[in-house]
């Protein structure tokens, strides 16, 4: 198993895998992405008190629980690098970083528009819809410091400290519902209690969270095989697939 | 000890320290962070004094009242303990309902009313079809009916 996990955590090896991978998690994102949507928009049914405006969750939801995993395995890849000092993990890192800052930006717009016909505001700054900003401030802080410095290396180390002590964010961003008076309201499905949605509205939000995922990897696994390529693009093995493709 | 086992104890040892940090920030901060305060501790004068501040809590049941101008609205706000009495003049938004939750900005008058500058609407983590909301209701009002009516046969 760990000879398996080092084959792979070497970029010449995991480059040819993430090309194989990428089409069967885009066709997969592109399938499930079609079936939720159809079964949120078509085959769900209003919501008792808020007609259809509720259907907003259907992204609005799907991206804020991304926005928050991604940047736990964004961290998470973070500490990999900064412990073992592997090359893969800060690539790791530094794709995931902009699909994490693209959900988060989503899930407050999305919020922003549902907000308005059933709050009647846009924005106010309660816990959640804060904690949540702060995320998307901590992804593109990360993008601009992991860009800002030259040398990859010490790019990678310093920006993996941001990310590590970031994540501190994310359990606040769960629990602020909870913890605090917040406008917005709690949490419709959690690991403790019964979910509070139809079934049919369960089932198009965790349809739409499973393409969520499906398109996150398929996206990475692009840019890493870029980044790869680029980074490695001084051996021997890249100038031969750069050679063929000529 | 190993370079690598230094700096995994670096990086466990350090996020433990900024969860305690975190931890102890937040609830340093914990009144500070609350977005509205409930008529039970604005009666207890835990809230703002002529201050503006959020109060947020349900409409009670039956208690709106537009006046004549026809956007001046008065009604109760409760959490089921206390209740206090909200003057608002503006557009509420949709969602605002008798039963349903509302937060709703600014501060307490002479007269101990608290005079609104802004209603927000706060609804809860519930979606189900209208049908069934209509038997849920049903179900409750047929209960209800039950028990009251064991209450006059006693």
């Amino acid at each position: 198993m760990t000879n398996l996990w080092l084959y792979f955590s070497s970029p010449k090896t995991f480059y040819p895998l993430a090309g194989k991978l990428i089409p069967v998690f885009s066709l997969l994102a592109i399938i499930l992405i079609a079936i939720g949507l159809y079964m949120g928009f078509a085959v769900a049914p209003t919501d008792y008190k808020q007609g259809d405006s509720y259907r907003i969750i259907y992204i609005h939801v799907a991206a804020a629980w991304m926005s928050m995993f991604i940047y736990v395995v964004m961290a998470g890849w973070a500490a990999v690098g900064m412990i073992w000092n592997t090359k893969l993990s800060d690539m790791m890192a530094g794709s995931l970083a902009p699909t994490g800052a693209m959900f988060a930006f989503v899930a407050l717009w999305t919020g922003a528009l549902w907000g308005k016909p059933t709050w009647g505001t846009y924005w106010v700054w309660d816990a959640r819809l804060t904690s949540e900003l702060i995320l998307l401030f901590l992804y593109v802080g990360f993008i601009a410091l992991r860009s800002a410095i030259d040398d990859p290396r010490r790019a990678a180390r310093a920006s993996a400290v941001l990310a590590v002590v970031g994540v501190i964010n994310v359990p606040i961003i769960y629990f602020s519902v909870r913890w605090w008076n917040t406008l917005h309201q709690g949490a419709s499905v959690s690991p403790e209690m019964a979910p509070k949605m139809a079934a049919t509205m369960l089932w198009a939000m965790f349809v739409m969270a499973m393409a969520f995922w499906m398109y996150t990897i398929a996206v990475v696994l692009a840019r890493v095989r870029s980044e790869i390529l680029e980074r490695e693009s001084s051996t021997e093995w890249v100038r031969e697939i750069l050679a063929r493709q000529r | 000890m190993k370079a690598r086992n230094k700096r995994l104890m670096f990086v466990v040892v350090g996020l433990c320290g900024l969860g305690i940090a975190a931890a102890l920030v937040l609830s340093a901060f914990n009144q500070n962070l609350v977005f509205f305060y409930s008529p039970t501790q604005v009666k207890n004068n835990e809230a703002p004094v002529n201050r503006a501040f959020r109060l947020g809590g349900l409409v009670k049941e039956g208690s709106v009242q537009r006046q004549a101008d026809g956007l001046t609205v008065n009604f109760l706000v409760t959490d089921n303990a206390e209740t206090i009495e909200v003057q608002y003049k503006g557009i509420l938004p949709d969602l605002f309902k008798e039963g349903q939750g509302m937060v709703a900005q600014g501060k307490i008058g002479d007269s101990g009313r608290f005079v609104a500058t802004e209603v927000l609407a706060k609804h809860d983590e519930t979606y189900m079809p209208p049908e069934v909301a209509k038997a849920l209701e049903k179900g409750k009002a047929s209960k209800e009916a039950m028990t009251s009516s064991s209450i006059v046969s006693q």
